[in-house]
């Protein structure tokens, strides 16, 4: 079973259907006056939290306070956090705020990011793999990817993805610095910018499990840093980032593909414009690429729905905090012409047939015969009203059972 | 044997941005039923290449899918100016399609030879003047 992090409040859940018009799978239907997510289809995309008018739908994540037992606490900050924050243009202050929360140490996801970037150089060279190649950074494209395109499985990177590196070179780094400490000492924090990603830490990747422990929501700490923040302003920084431009960039759409070097990339976000470009991939009708960057929300992780500030104008603040930062300070050390064993991630996602009607192929032919015709009398407004997407949806519904009758339709205009 | 499942679609011409619409839908619906991924590719890139045609040469026309136990048929009718030399038409890189076309990065020649690679069966009827009609089968 797959551990979601998107959870209903039913007592503010109104029933009003806007999350059911816009998941993007259809995994929501509106049952007994308030929203039902159907945990198969669901990719933990964040939408629904998103549109959410009665804010019934949030991210489920740990809180910070609630895992005081490690020894040595370690926070991993997603770069999108960099760009939250008014007038800030040095990524230090942020990072000895996380010093001043409680965290013993800081290790940047985006000095991770940087050491993918350049695995991913490597890897666009290796002959014989399917182009272009798909990155494997949003998990929630991930997961769309298994459950609606098994053509393209084969065209996800398999890197590991910077948190995952960065979880690794954090545990390493602490134990190299405090050798007295036991691996049961040292608790790595994941600030996560979507809900996505809190997933993917809970479930893994197939046999792979997350190195990270805890994952805390990036609104969370937000409010916690403001304030140490304010109190750290007079006195300067102990602490020193060591991320470049181009860690910092992957928080936005286009930075992860703009940085291997190579003008044959696309980079796609919003959860619909992903799917287009995984439609025309699939057809073959795109261009001769190299690299495919997608991102579920619109703006990349910028956009996730544990951020605090819009997308757009947490991109802007990134360019400034990026302005007179090397380019990149991670560097692979200069002999190494391959990607280490230990960054591979081998497993692919499984195909889940979730759309298929039946087991048996003549069943689903019958099926789908029935749910065309019921859907010819539907009055095809796709209004909601029955607590179904669209009246395709609402008719399928019927066929697979899930719904008694067709009397649920309120503006139906005839029936037979 | 269950009976067949008919899916139509109008093909609307001179419009390049909904053309690859019937071959999204008939991707959705092939996935309900259960078809192999493989099978649902080979399906979606006929058509999505015969709907392409249709826009450039003919105005449009009309797609329809027929779902059988054993096979899968596309039949794909336009009333366009017609095919004069198939055989031409069938080669690899031969193409009419004009300039404005090919700008946009269409119209380079493999679109019948794609459908015909990517089914297991293509006729080609057509008369200069009336319109052309394809069928494709691709087997279950």
């Amino acid at each position: 079973m797959y551990a979601h992090s998107v959870e209903l409040d039913v007592s503010k859940c109104t029933g009003c259907t806007t999350c059911l018009r816009h998941c993007p799978t259809e995994a929501i239907r509106i049952r007994g006056g308030h929203a039902v997510i159907n945990e198969d289809r669901c990719i933990d995309c964040g939408e629904c939290i998103r549109v959410c008018p009665n804010n019934a739908k949030k991210a489920m994540c740990s809180k910070f306070e609630h895992y005081q037992h490690y020894k040595y606490k370690i926070a991993l900050p997603a770069p999108s956090l960099y760009g939250q924050f008014d007038n800030l243009d040095d990524v230090d202050i942020i990072l000895q705020g996380l010093l001043d929360i409680g965290f013993d140490d800081v290790f940047e996801v985006a000095q991770a990011a940087e050491l993918v970037t350049e695995y991913t150089r490597l890897y666009l060279k290796t002959p014989g793999i399917k182009k272009p190649v798909i990155s494997s950074a949003c998990p929630a494209v991930v997961r769309l990817i298994s459950l609606r395109y098994p053509y393209l499985r084969d065209n996800l990177m398999p890197i590991l993805p910077p948190i995952e590196v960065a979880a690794m070179m954090a545990r390493a780094k602490a134990k190299q610095e405090h050798p007295e400490l036991e691996d049961s000492d040292i608790g790595l924090y994941f600030i996560s910018p979507c809900a996505a990603k809190v997933s993917y830490i809970r479930n893994g990747f197939g046999k792979y499990k997350s190195k990270i422990d805890v994952v805390i929501s990036l609104k969370d700490v937000y409010f916690k840093l403001l304030g140490a923040m304010k109190k750290s302003e007079t006195e300067s920084p102990t602490i020193n980032s060591k991320s470049g431009m181009i860690g910092i960039s992957w928080a936005s759409s286009g930075g992860e593909s703009s940085a291997i070097l190579n003008d044959k990339y696309l980079a796609a976000d919003g959860i619909e414009n992903v799917n287009k470009v995984l439609d025309a991939i699939e057809n073959g009708n795109i261009p001769q690429l190299e690299f495919v960057e997608l991102n579920a929300c619109t703006g990349g992780c910028v956009g996730g729905v544990m951020t605090i500030e819009n997308p757009f104008i947490a991109r802007t603040r990134l360019h400034s905090v990026r302005r007179y930062l090397p380019v990149s300070q991670n560097r692979l050390s200069g002999d190494m012409s391959y990607v280490p064993e230990n960054c591979y991630s081998s497993e692919l996602p499984e195909y889940t047939p979730i759309a298929r009607l039946s087991e048996n192929f003549s069943e689903s032919m019958r099926m789908m015969a029935q749910i065309e015709k019921i859907r010819s009398a539907l009055p095809g407004i796709d209004c909601g009203a029955c607590g179904s997407p669209s009246c395709r949806a609402f008719a399928e519904d019927l066929v697979r059972g899930m719904v008694e009758d067709v009397s649920a339709c309120k503006v139906m205009k005839k029936c037979d | 044997m269950s009976e067949s499942l008919i899916f139509h679609f109008d093909v609307d011409g001179e419009d390049f941005t909904s053309a690859g619409q019937a071959s999204v839908q008939v991707k959705k619906n092939l996935r309900r039923l259960g078809i192999s991924p493989e099978i649902i590719r080979q399906v979606s890139i006929a058509m999505y290449e015969g709907e392409i045609n249709m826009v450039i040469h003919a105005h449009g026309g009309s797609a329809d899918v027929v779902v059988n136990e054993d096979k899968i048929e596309i039949i794909l009718a336009d009333k366009g100016p017609g095919i004069a030399d198939i055989e031409l038409a069938m080669q690899e890189g031969y193409s009419t399609a004009p300039d404005s076309v090919r700008s946009l990065g269409f119209g380079a020649g493999m679109g019948l030879p794609n459908m015909k690679r990517y089914t297991d069966e293509m006729t080609i009827e057509s008369k200069v003047g009336e319109g052309t009609t394809i069928k494709m089968v691709v087997k279950l």
